[in-house]
């Protein structure tokens, strides 16, 4: 997903996740590499400290993220707030590191008991536990919870919950959902099943996101938008203007019941404010007006934060990448020549100093984002050859062009219009003259770039976008971004911007799919070669691994990155 | 007693006294702040006349091409162009600074490794460019429909006059960023009128397109005082076509209007070109123009202000310079001015 995009956007990708087999249980976290984190974030869920409770948190940001429904908004901003707020019955474990990809049980009181091949999860309900209105979480708000994400249209109800039975009407109508034998609860027991059509190895993943979220089954059944609905973390909000604020104040039913999954949090209020420049922003968290900022801080600040406020910024890497789409379908990147002279010719040293720097960001020579499932170290497109980036080699992307015959043809390139995407673009443009072609740039709104590149209908021919993880599986890269089922011409929801589509990769990806239905550790062997085997067809230019900098006040305590939701907000201190 | 030859000839004084127009020269060439404001104005055409001399043999670089991995020589040695931060965290990276050596990278780097003096330079010839033509065809323009609006008078001109009033409706700047939105996309095809979407002649269009009320209308007023005057009339009466009448007896009496117009529309339609470059939709990258460089230089402003302040200099002083020369044309083609003890 963009970062912070609303995720309209995947509702084409669906049925290619949900077709395979057998059973799966909780994540697996084998086969990813050593995140290069190059600061904060513990390991292990430290004991809550009473010490330190208390206070007001002061969160800043240049813009609200929108509708507050947590089975709606589809922002980094927001479900990164959503960790100390709402509960489902599983959650990615709050802690730092590459464990905080495990899913733990959370209102579920144990890991779903996984039966009939794989396409039934039966869990059974935590006791004891209430919404912030006091009313206590029963197995009937878990089933409307579910029948909610269709009848408000989240927009992972197509992609992520698809698979459950009864989702195809669901889908349809919305309105008269009733996942009748999807979704059955059996109130005297405690117990939920959630019944698949299929089985879906990364179905736990698909739980433990905002999208399914437990609310009470007398919510709305329509985006509940500004209005705040009840919680079960610690944390409700108070009051919500998106032009003004977001005020969070603790939820006086909540009580710990699980330390990794749903912790209590420090601070007693938290104040999120919104409408302020990134400049301004920068300004408040150094002068401790702001305990944090949302926003990436502007290119001439870093280096300012980098040393004056050295410990107080904390850079994290991100399980994302940054990448130049390819249409695969036009002039002139239909030729497979031309497409690899761009993988050659694009140097990721430049592009890595256009972001921020090498602190800031890594060159990126595969799909798969380091520290990540199926990530191998192997460079296809560097000088001289290697497992990782080194130089780009111009005089053969320059032969590539030649031998395509595709030199001197028009090249539009699209990139969003904030500094640092028109700065990458604007590099791409340069390059793209030296290799003999006519590029123009067009940046556009970020509001509206992503949805733009898209369509078809648009002829992109190159776009400079960037994908973060919605869970720890290689499926939401290559599968997503590169199936054929991702591809919808013509529409707004057409994930493959590139347009690829190869049959053969694509079985193979079911394969793989299915493999890691009983062997992740093979199936992610499988989801590498597949990373390079499309990487020699080159549909996209992987260009950087980004990282995060949080920039928090000398008075925030207790810094933990999840790599799976980033900052958590409710575990920094203030007193 | 005189004979008729003698009284038929011009009186010596009359004789020598010069045109309107040598009259106007003369107290221009008196107004030292217009002379001052024209010579600074040469200085800076002249200056940016030269940028591909700059650029290709002194600076030797080229200004459109990014040079993020670039190197240069500073005091005997090599130093990137963009400087990774190499303390604390090491975050960001910092373009070079100004060397103050005219051989390379006079005035820094920007964001893209590129020499901000050649920029510059470029970027002056694109500015006065696009001012100077968008003033001249809004000018031009304006001229033309006011003077039709104002002689023709009657259904023709509440036409003219209507629409000039819809233009004048929008906030000019509202405006313009509208239209360049809008053709940036696609650009701009009138009948056998094409310019392509990146073409610096689409900005020039768009500004002369929204200034031609600001000159017809003025225009439109003193053409209709004009035309009840004896010799207009007296013209028609002769029989003379309304072209030939508008050609010859209204136009040279508004000329001198249009004349004034001119560089005040100048530096209006440079500000408004540096408005639309900044905000994006006016001259595309990778071509330059002082508006461009300053939107260039505002993620350096902390570290890097020349990049910025350098262009918004350039532009203050000419425009400023610009309005001065104005003035003093003002000045000199108006006999009022002078009455009221004007140069």
């Amino acid at each position: 997903m963009p970062r912070t995009t609303r995720r309209t956007v995947l509702a084409a990708v669906t049925a290619a996740l949900a077709l395979t087999a057998t059973a799966c249980s909780s994540s697996d976290d084998s086969g990813s590499s050593d995140p290069t984190s190059t600061a904060s974030g513990d390991a292990q869920s430290a004991a809550f400290q009473p010490a330190h409770k208390g206070g007001t948190l002061k969160l800043v940001a240049h813009a609200a993220a929108g509708s507050l429904d947590p089975q709606v908004n589809y922002t980094l901003q927001y479900w990164q707030l959503y960790q100390s707020m709402y509960d489902g019955l599983l959650a990615f474990k709050k802690t730092g590191g590459q464990e905080s990809f495990t899913v733990v049980p959370d209102l579920a009181a144990a890991m779903p008991v996984v039966s009939d091949g794989g396409k039934t999860y039966t869990f059974t309900l935590r006791k004891g536990i209430k919404f912030s209105t006091g009313k206590a979480v029963t197995t009937d708000d878990v089933v409307a919870s579910f029948q909610r994400i269709f009848k408000v249209s989240s927009p992972t109800a197509g992609t992520f919950y698809n698979g459950i039975v009864g989702a195809d009407a669901c889908l349809k109508t919305p309105a008269s959902c009733t996942l009748a034998k999807g979704v059955v609860g059996d109130a005297a027991a405690g117990t939920v099943t959630v019944n698949l059509t299929a089985p879906d190895p990364e179905f736990t993943y698909k739980l433990a996101v905002p999208h399914a979220s437990v609310l009470p089954k007398d919510s709305p059944a329509k985006d509940a938008g500004t209005t705040p609905l009840p919680t079960t973390g610690p944390y409700m909000a108070a009051s919500y203007d998106p032009n003004r604020a977001l005020k969070l104040v603790r939820n006086p039913y909540f009580k710990e019941w699980s330390r990794d999954a749903q912790p209590q949090a420090y601070a007693d209020d938290v104040d999120y404010t919104f409408g302020q420049t990134v400049e301004s922003e920068v300004t408040a968290v150094q002068n401790g007006s702001a305990d944090w900022m949302f926003d990436p801080p502007p290119a001439d600040r870093l280096n300012e934060i980098g040393t004056t406020y050295a410990s107080q910024a904390h850079v994290n890497p991100l399980t994302a990448f940054w990448y130049v789409t390819l249409n695969v379908n036009s002039a002139p990147f239909n030729n497979k020549l031309a497409r690899q002279a761009i993988n050659w010719a694009v140097d990721r040293d430049a592009v890595v100093g256009l972001y921020g720097g090498k602190n800031l960001a890594s060159p990126a020579c595969t799909i798969l984002p380091p520290g990540f499932p199926g990530h191998v170290d192997k460079c296809q497109y560097t000088k001289g050859g290697g497992a990782t980036w080194s130089a780009p080699d111009l005089a053969k992307a320059k032969a590539l062009v030649k031998e395509s015959g595709t030199a001197g043809q028009e090249v539009g390139i699209v990139v969003s219009d904030d500094e640092v995407n028109k700065s990458i673009g604007q590099y791409l443009q340069s390059l793209l003259t030296q290799l003999g072609y006519k590029a123009t740039l067009k940046p556009l709104s970020a509001n509206i770039q992503f949805t733009y590149i898209q369509n078809t209908k648009n002829k992109v021919q190159l776009a400079l976008t960037s994908w973060y993880q919605d869970y720890p599986a290689a499926s939401d890269f290559l599968n997503v971004l590169l199936s054929c089922a991702s591809y919808h011409p013509g529409s707004d929801s057409s994930i493959n911007i590139s347009g690829f589509c190869d049959k053969g990769i694509d079985a193979r990806m079911q394969t793989a799919l299915k493999t890691g239905q009983t062997d992740q550790k093979a199936a992610d062997q499988q989801w590498a070669t597949i990373d390079q085997d499309i990487m020699a067809q080159s549909p996209v230019v992987p260009v950087i691994n980004p990282k995060i900098i949080d920039f928090t006040s000398k008075r925030v305590g207790n810094y933990r990155f999840s790599k799976q939701f980033y900052m958590l907000v409710g575990q920094l201190w203030v007193k | 007693m005189s004979t008729l030859t003698d009284q038929l000839a011009v009186p010596e004084a009359r004789r020598r006294s010069p045109g309107p127009w040598r009259t106007a020269a003369a107290d221009l060439s008196r107004n030292r702040s217009a002379v001052a404001a024209a010579l600074v104005l040469l200085v800076v055409v002249t200056v940016a006349l030269l940028a591909p001399l700059y650029a290709d043999h002194i600076a030797h670089t080229n200004p459109f091409q990014s040079h993020v991995s670039g190197t240069t020589v500073v005091d005997g040695r090599t130093v990137p162009v963009l400087t990774p931060s190499s303390t604390g965290l090491g975050l960001g990276v910092t373009p070079i600074g100004p060397t103050w050596d005219f051989g390379h990278y006079f005035l820094g780097a920007d964001n893209q490794g590129r020499d901000v003096m050649a920029r510059l330079l470029y970027g002056g010839r694109t500015s006065l460019f696009i001012g100077v033509t968008a003033a001249l065809l809004c000018c031009v323009v304006g001229t033309a429909v006011g003077v039709v609006a104002g002689y023709a008078g009657g259904v023709v001109d509440s036409v003219i006059s209507r629409v000039l009033d819809v233009i004048w409706a929008f906030p000019v700047y509202l405006l313009a960023i509208c239209l360049s939105v809008v053709l940036l996309t696609d650009g701009l095809s009138l009948g056998p009128v094409t310019v392509e979407a990146g073409s610096l002649w689409l900005p020039v269009v768009i500004i002369a397109a929204i200034y031609v009320p600001y000159v017809a209308r003025p225009m439109r007023g003193q053409v209709l005082v004009l035309r009840n005057k004896e010799f207009i009339q007296a013209s028609i009466g002769s029989g003379a076509p309304a072209l030939r009448v508008m050609r010859r007896e209204v136009l040279p009496n508004v000329l001198p209007t249009a004349i004034v117009f001119l560089p005040l529309m100048t530096a209006l339609a440079m500000l408004t070109e540096s408005a639309l470059s900044f905000l994006s939709v006016g001259v595309q990258p990778p071509d330059a123009s002082w508006g461009t460089i300053i939107e260039d230089g505002l993620g350096l402003l902390y570290t890097r202000p020349t990049v910025t302040i350098a262009p918004g200099l350039l532009i203050a002083l000419t425009t400023a310079a610009l309005n001065v020369l104005g003035d003093g044309v003002r000045d000199a083609l108006d006999p009022s001015a002078r009455l009221r003890g004007g140069v």
